[in-house]
């Protein structure tokens, strides 16, 4: 079993009128089952209302299924009793830099978890000051988190679970409110947890560029999941992708749009130099 | 004409320790009817200027003028000139505090002191023009999705009929079908009523294949200010400050460099891929 | 106009006063307060400034900050003032229309100037001294004899210390809607106190939900980094006292032995 795996998960919310009379249910998540190991960077796409939000949530035993189970390393999520270990395994970074933040100083941030776990406090200065090393935050460890831009704020929050020693980070959109740079900043960030540090990354996003580096690809569309596979297996589906209304790279249209103009091109390129060298220039 | 900035300067937390000088010597002519991109990252100034331009804030020197008059005189009507230029700020569908749409679109043309009559018809104006679906009017904003609340935002400033409107980075947030519905439908908005549109974004990409010029700001000033095309020709100086040109330029850039003939001046992919077709024939 | 609010901010820089423990500051914030409302004379008050001088000297705190604090109380100041200038009864010194100054008013008035503008100086230090947080965790601790009382300590403190850190937040929310608002032609400035009054709803009701939404994320987030209380907590930075934090309490008893001994002649 893998770090984690979800059989057969639903979650199904009730919609209630004014009254408190139920109104309809909507099922955010609809069966859905995967196995991600241990070490891999996994990538789950989707837009707005695709269920992958509400999938994230259960990584982290916020939300517990209707039917079917998640396992976190093993621990089953429904279980009362390893509601902390699982925490603790799998952590997880918002999509809102604001409201994630408790500390009011970068460094006792980042100190939260670990003090809530009850480490030891030499211990605690030892994790933030490795954490913080880690995104690349230590000389801002003394500021406070308002004046610090977006995406420097989001690599606070990842420290922050980081800190934690996870198994596991999961990722619920955190670069949704940043700008490019800031976005850059965080993937940075995330890669590098996930090639030094070698923690598994769950990434949630709906920008398609994010997810060129990702071992695996999850498409959600309706609480289910749409396609799967590595990256070039799902950009090579480019008419699929658009018609569930994502973005693909400019670089992967253009061979597109070319190959349906004659010219001979592999499926699925992802970057710019593949496209040269695919032309044969 | 509709807005001229003249040497405009806005100097923030001026005689303390963290003075910034948020915009430096802007000079700017907005024409009427232009669709404007203004790009530059998170403190380049370019949301502190689009507040200028509705009087929201006061430059600490210079002159602002629409259409004609001086916004800074005493006796200009500043309550007027919000009604003319609407500004639509980022995350707008925050500022929504009706208990039903309609009501919220509302609240704009009725403080302009209109009937009762011309309020509403203006209200299911602006929310038809944002392609809202009639059966949401009367519910509450807060049950729509995050696209949907956008366009009820957008819509609320829509409806004090501006000759101009501001959008801060209306895209925001939105996931790829979000984004393109709302450009579109402003793009729509433009063409059909010949609106002055002025669309504050930092992703180039975004706003390449909509706007007929783009003005770059940086630090406090404008660093270009130019048809889509030729700004993109300093997609290297760009980088250095933190912006990027569209991928296909680089692209185009790229195989130009490694000896394929082609234009690098594209800025969508059709044109693209048409010009590399092109060369690739001549070529063999 | 809403961020030069200085009470209550924090004042990054390197000094003994940042380091001393945040109870030392606490304790002898609250003694000091408690000083100025026994001194008999104008000597005692000099020492008062004297000692405060010396904190502020020896915080790195730029003086310009603390008198910044000053400019949000100074109707509070102008009206206490005025109130006693005008309204205490004793022997009249100069009269004019229906109002009359007396000697006891004008000493009454200056001895109450001065004691708030020593106090807010005095408060302001301490606050721009200790990251709310230190500030909290410094309550947390002294008030812990209150637990057996079932009073909820720990969470009161961390109530206060999430208040602190959104208060900036929610300051630039309220101004960003606001500045939304009267670009739909809102008009907060004009017309009477009702007119004014309603003028606020528009502004309200998206704060309130903003801060709703806020505060569940925040939920969120604090449950996924295993927050479930004060127990079985460790702390980062626990609160032990050093050699420093006795010589602030001496430093402090000092200054109450010369105070009230000067003050009180």
């Amino acid at each position: 079993m893998g770090i984690i795996k979800a059989k057969d998960l639903v979650y199904e919310y009730i919609r209630r009128d004014e009254d408190g009379n139920v109104e309809g249910i909507n099922t955010a998540v609809d069966h859905v089952s995967l196995d991600i190991k241990q070490g891999q960077f996994i990538a789950i796409l989707g837009h707005n209302g695709s269920g992958k939000s509400t999938l994230a949530k259960h990584m982290n035993a916020i939300l517990n299924p209707t039917e079917g189970t998640l396992w976190v390393d093993g621990m089953d999520t429904n279980e009362e009793k390893n509601i902390w270990n699982i925490r603790q395994t799998a952590g997880m970074v918002f999509q809102n830099p604001d409201n994630q933040i408790i500390g009011q100083v970068v460094e006792e941030d980042v100190g939260f978890g670990p003090e809530n776990m009850g480490i030891p406090t030499k211990e605690i200065w030892e994790r933030v000051e490795e954490s913080l090393r880690a995104v690349g935050m230590y000389e801002f460890r003394k500021h406070s988190p308002n004046k610090l831009s977006g995406g420097q704020k989001q690599r606070i929050s990842i420290a922050g679970v980081l800190a934690m020693h996870p198994k596991c980070i999961v990722l619920d959109e955190p670069t949704a409110m940043l700008d490019p740079s800031g976005r850059k900043e965080v993937i940075r960030a995330v890669r590098g947890l996930n090639d030094v540090e070698g923690i598994t990354v769950i990434l949630i996003t709906h920008y398609m560029d994010e997810i060129i580096h990702a071992d695996k690809v999850f498409v959600m569309d309706k609480g289910k999941i749409a396609m799967e596979g590595t990256p070039r297996e799902i950009f090579s589906q480019v008419e699929k992708l658009q018609e569930l209304r994502l973005d693909v790279p400019q670089v992967t249209l253009l061979a597109h749009e070319l190959k349906k103009q004659g010219v001979k091109l592999p499926d699925g390129i992802l970057t710019t130099k593949e496209l040269i060298a695919a032309l044969g220039i | 004409m509709s807005i001229i900035l003249d040497h405009v300067n806005y100097i923030y937390g001026e005689d303390t320790a963290l003075m910034v000088k948020a915009l430096n010597d802007i000079c700017l002519t907005i024409p009427k009817g232009q669709f404007i991109g203004v790009i530059g990252h998170t403190g380049s100034g370019k949301s502190t200027l689009m507040q200028h331009m509705n009087g929201l804030i006061k430059a600490t020197s210079g002159h602002i003028y629409f259409n004609g008059e001086d916004i800074y005189d005493d006796d200009y009507d500043l309550k007027k000139l919000r009604s003319k230029v609407g500004l639509v700020f980022q995350y707008p569908e925050h500022q929504l505090f009706e208990m039903d749409v309609f009501s919220d679109v509302c609240f704009g043309p009725k403080n302009l002191g209109l009937e009762k009559k011309e309020v509403e018809l203006r209200a299911f104006d602006a929310l038809r023009k944002v392609g809202l679906p009639e059966d949401l009017f009367y519910q509450s904003p807060f049950e729509l999705s995050g696209g949907q609340k956008r366009r009820v935002a957008i819509a609320g400033v829509l409806a004090m009929k501006p000759e101009v409107l501001i959008l801060d980075e209306p895209t925001a947030g939105l996931d790829p079908k979000g984004r393109d519905e709302i450009l579109g439908q402003i793009k729509q908005l433009q063409t059909e009523t010949g609106m002055t549109i002025i669309l504050v974004s930092h992703s180039m990409e975004d706003v390449a294949e909509y706007v007929d010029r783009i003005i770059v700001m940086n630090k406090g000033s404008v660093m270009y200010d130019d048809v889509p095309k030729k700004v993109f020709a300093h997609y290297k100086e760009l980088e250095q400050v933190g912006l990027a040109a569209p991928q296909v330029t680089y692209i185009m850039h790229a195989l130009h460099e490694k000896g394929l003939d082609v234009k690098v001046d594209a800025t969508t992919i059709e044109e693209a891929a048409g010009d590399i077709v092109k060369a690739l024939r001549g070529k063999a | 106009m809403l961020r030069d609010i200085t009470l209550g901010q924090y004042y990054q820089t390197e000094s003994v006063i940042h380091k001393l423990d945040p109870r030392v500051k606490l304790g002898g914030t609250l003694l000091y307060i408690v000083s100025l409302f026994f001194f008999k004379n104008y000597l005692g008050y000099v020492v008062a400034a004297l000692f405060l001088g010396i904190v502020i000297k020896l915080s790195r705190v730029p003086f310009k900050f603390m008198v910044r604090g000053m400019k949000s109380i100074i109707m509070l100041l102008m009206i206490t003032v005025v109130f006693n200038l005008f309204l205490t009864p004793g022997t009249p010194l100069i009269s004019v229309w229906k109002l009359t100054i007396t000697a006891e008013g004008l000493k009454l008035a200056t001895t109450m100037a001065i004691r708030l503008v020593l106090l807010i100086i005095g408060s302001s230090v301490m606050t721009l001294t200790t990251t709310p947080n230190n500030l909290t965790d410094g309550m947390e601790k002294m008030m812990r004899p209150l637990k057996i009382f079932k009073v909820p300590v720990h969470e009161v403190a961390m109530m206060m210390s999430i208040a602190l850190r959104f208060i900036p937040i929610l300051l630039e929310e309220t101004d960003k809607i606001m500045k939304a608002q009267i670009a739909r032609g809102a008009d907060f400035e004009s017309g009477n106190l009702i007119k004014r009054a309603k003028a606020l709803v528009p502004l309200l009701v998206p704060l309130f939900i903003s801060a709703f939404r806020r505060a569940n994320d925040l939920a969120m987030a604090m449950e996924a980094r295993c927050y479930r209380g004060g127990e079985g907590r460790t702390k980062m930075k626990p609160l032990v006292y050093k050699k420093r934090d006795y010589l602030g309490y001496g430093f402090v008893v000092i200054y109450l032995v010369v105070g009230i001994f000067v003050g009180r002649l």
